[in-house]
């Protein structure tokens, strides 16, 4: 039975590496023949794979366990892709303050433009998209008692994730890019992120589905409609003609005002379901946990879940004040956003108040104190949001800093904070260790990157509004006082000390990285204890 | 997690339920968070009654503010330019040359021709006017002029632009001595030029490339190199290059010619916001 199975494969990943070559032969453009050539490399060294296990003793799988490799391979993944995320953040703010550091030689590869969206999807779909799909993974374990659904498919998704973040990033450096913020992956980089994401979908709900508990825990209400809006945003965002079956390049098919708006009720509630709702999972599980209480209310977790997902998806207008977009469009926007305020504040609430009769523990331990601060993030964010998306303010704050600032508090505040908190917890469970390898490291961290966003935001708090009141002002006779080039060269200090801000913050980073091996390393192994078995 | 303490602090207990150990109180939603979401909802309806907001078949809902962010950006214009149409009108009329002697139109012109300036001009010629010589955007602070510097040259410059496609665009055109003068000849020729504003150079290819000079390059950037603005011709003696004048860049200059081109602006600015910004550009420093 495996054997044939394996022919099959083998049949397959022959049939792969050959079509990649021939469409490497034929390649149009520079970012599609390195991508056919990977993707030949890929498929080529799976057909060897295969050919080696083919026939040998095959190991019987466990099925009375949870399935763990593939969570821990996740945790070294989102560790990995964060701090190449945040030096990618890094190089750049200081690009922006110093231009001299899109360095000629370097060109045109190393220049702002590429780098910038290297950055942003390293860190929210590579760092912060691994940590969805592995904390998620476990998370949906524990609470349905159940092993994961669908065997080895949940390898696919974990290895095919990892190469749709190597196609999309190179593929930027190698201008392979259609523009469009957050979603720059080209065609068939598209379609092989559907495949892995519903592949995903598969393995989630097949987990849920064969759940042993009665009911469905609330991160998983949150994980779930993650990944399907995500899936359906994804989609309808990414519609677009190829140019050439052989060539990177794809026409969309909205055009004008509708693509802008497409685009940015994807890119709204990109951060709506990824950053807010996926990361709100996370929050519902390993908050209650380290502080061993249980969650504050579950009536607030019913009430605002259906808010938040209901009226996110109308928020997305409030990109596009001031444009092409018609006012009523406009309006309702602003209108859902400012709604959406209670609804968000909810999963703060639930989460900060989930530490009721166990406050003292922000003294003693610094991964409750990170997940604690990352809630305050999230509040600050959520409700400066509304706040940015009325209109008269917006008009002040719109193209400046300030939106940097705003995104940069939410991304490292919030994502980045739970993340790590989340690392710190899943890191000792994982390797079956007693506990972290040193907790005053976790203090370190937790300090340096708490300076960090401070000095990040702040900074761009203060750039931004000066900016927007720059671009804005006029002398008695009605006339522009300021160039735009006047506004840039204004900003100079500010840039600095949000390059700044991000060192602290990589540091952090690098120094949990070491915590994390150290702990994998050195810490004292845990006494194995006779876990619950989740019977097959 | 502690069992035994099965009420929450505020006295509710829990729905029962549990997962991998996790437990939810029974506690009910904050009073304050409750009110605070209805408040924004009926905020919320108000406000979409008031403004446009709801599609219906062949058109949205309007508001019964009649609010039109349109309206709203032409109505702030016409306010503007209704309360400087009047000036604008003597802008554009009065004699150019008898414009500085009104001080309430000089002073309007230049905060016009600012703007302007900061508007159109900056991206090329810096928003501190003094040009990027790189790029052979020239400066607009000293008094060495290309094309001249009275305040009518300045405005035919402005309105027709140098070396475009208006007819009435200011042209010429150096050769490129790559094709006519040995590599050679051209190092003596640099020399002299360079010789004549006093900068280092070999006094040897320097002499022989006076003969050079007056035989090539005298017949527009005259006997001495001091240029005739006429034909837009620059004035190799001043030490001021729009290009560099070291040598390097100087035998590119001569081998390859240069062809810097400035866009016509009669199609794009008012002839009120042109002038306006020739008396700016006048009076940054160098007008003649």
């Amino acid at each position: 039975m495996i054997g044939y199975g394996n022919y099959v494969k083998l049949i397959g990943y022959g049939l792969a590496t050959l079509a990649a070559m021939i469409a490497a032969n034929y390649a149009r453009d520079l970012a599609y023949q390195v991508h056919m050539i990977l993707l030949m490399l890929v498929a080529g060294g799976l057909f060897l794979w295969t050919v080696r296990q083919t026939d040998e003793p095959v190991k019987p799988t466990p099925t009375n366990e949870y399935m763990d490799d593939v969570v821990r391979y996740g945790v070294i993944a989102t560790a990995f892709w964060g701090v190449v995320g945040f030096l990618v953040g890094v190089v750049i703010a200081f690009q922006l303050a110093f231009p001299a550091l899109n360095l000629e030689w370097a060109q045109p590869y190393g220049n702002f433009g590429r780098l910038r969206p290297l950055h942003t999807s390293a860190v929210i779909f590579a760092f912060g998209g691994n940590a969805l799909i592995c904390s998620s993974l476990y998370i949906v374990q524990r609470t349905s008692a159940a092993r994961l659904w669908g065997g080895n498919l949940v390898w696919f998704v974990f290895w095919g994730y990892q190469l749709f973040i190597v196609l999309a990033a190179t593929g930027y450096l190698l201008g392979g890019t259609q523009s469009k913020e957050y979603a720059e992956p080209e065609w068939y980089v598209d379609i092989w992120l559907t495949i892995v994401w519903v592949a995903y979908l598969a393995v989630f709900l097949g987990t849920i589905v064969k759940r042993k508990e009665p009911h469905i825990y609330v991160a998983n209400w949150f994980f779930l409609s993650f990944i399907v809006t995500v899936a359906m945003l994804h989609i309808v965002n990414n519609i677009a003609i190829p140019v050439s079956i052989f060539g990177s390049k794809s026409i969309q098919v909205f055009a004008g005002v509708q693509d802008a708006m497409v685009q940015w009720w994807y890119g709204h509630n990109a951060v709506g379901f990824f950053l807010t709702a996926g990361f709100l999972g996370m929050m519902y599980y390993f908050i209650p946990k380290q502080a061993e209480r249980p969650v504050y209310s579950y009536k607030l977790s019913i009430i605002h879940f259906w808010a938040l997902i209901f009226l996110y998806i109308w928020a997305g207008p409030h990109h596009l004040h001031y444009t092409a977009l018609p006012d009523w469009a406009s309006t309702l926007g602003m209108v859902f956003s400012i709604i959406l305020w209670m609804p968000s504040w909810g999963g703060m609430i639930n989460g900060l108040m989930t530490l009721q009769g166990a406050w003292d523990k922000l003294r003693t331990d610094p991964v409750i104190r990170m997940m604690v601060t990352s809630l305050a993030f999230y509040g600050m964010s959520t409700f400066e949001g509304p706040m940015m998306s009325i209109r008269a303010v917006n008009s002040l704050s719109h193209y400046t800093d300030w939106t940097i600032g705003h995104v940069h508090s939410g991304a490292l505040g919030w994502n980045g904070m739970i993340t790590f908190g989340a690392l710190y917890f899943l890191t000792p469970v994982l390797w079956k260790r007693e506990r972290l390898y040193s907790l005053s490291l976790v203090n370190w961290h937790f300090w340096l990157a708490t300076i960090g966003i401070v000095l990040y935001a702040a900074a761009m708090w203060v750039t931004g509004i000066m900016e927007g009141l720059m671009w804005r002002e006029v002398d008695a006779n009605g006339f522009l006082v300021n160039s735009f080039a006047d506004t840039v060269s204004a900003k100079f200090p500010m840039y600095v000390v949000r390059g700044l801000g991000g060192v602290l913050y990589l540091a952090g980073a690098i120094i949990m990285c070491y915590n994390l091996w150290m702990t994998v390393r050195a810490a004292p192994a845990k006494a194995p204890l006779p876990t619950a078995v989740p019977a097959e | 997690m502690k069992k035994s303490d099965h009420t929450s602090e505020q006295g509710y207990g829990t729905t029962g339920h549990e997962w991998d150990g996790i437990e939810e109180w029974n506690n009910p939603l904050p009073r304050w968070w409750l009110w605070t979401f209805y408040l924004t909802i009926i905020w919320g309806l108000g406000y979409t009654i008031a403004y446009p907001a709801w599609p219906l078949i062949s058109q949205a809902t309007t508001g019964l503010l009649g609010y039109s962010t349109r309206a709203e950006v032409a109505e702030e214009i016409q306010r503007v330019e209704a309360a400087n149409a009047d000036i604008n009108g003597r802008l554009a009329s009065v004699e150019l040359t008898s414009l500085v002697e009104d001080p309430e139109l000089t002073q309007y012109a230049t905060s016009s021709g600012a703007a302007v300036f900061r508007t159109y001009c900056s991206q090329c010629h810096g928003s501190g006017a003094a040009g990027v010589q790189a790029a052979g955007y020239p400066n607009l602070l000293d008094d060495a002029w290309l094309w001249g510097g009275s305040i009518e040259d300045i405005h035919t410059t402005i309105t027709y632009g140098i070396r475009n496609e208006h007819p009435d665009s200011r042209y010429s055109e150096m050769p490129a001595f790559g094709d006519i003068l040995s590599d050679e000849e051209i190092a003596q020729v640099v020399n002299y030029v360079q010789s004549l504003s006093g900068a280092s150079q070999d006094a040897q290819l320097a002499a022989a490339g006076e003969e050079l000079f007056v035989d090539n390059c005298s017949a527009c950037h005259g006997e001495a190199g001091e240029g005739d603005p006429l034909q837009g011709a620059p004035n190799l003696a001043d030490a001021i290059w729009l290009y560099g004048g070291d040598f390097e860049t100087l035998t590119e200059t001569v081998r390859y010619s240069r062809y810097g081109v400035m866009p016509n602006w009669d199609d794009r600015l008012s002839e009120a916001e042109i002038r306006a910004v020739t008396l700016y550009v006048h009076r940054l420093g160098g007008g003649q």
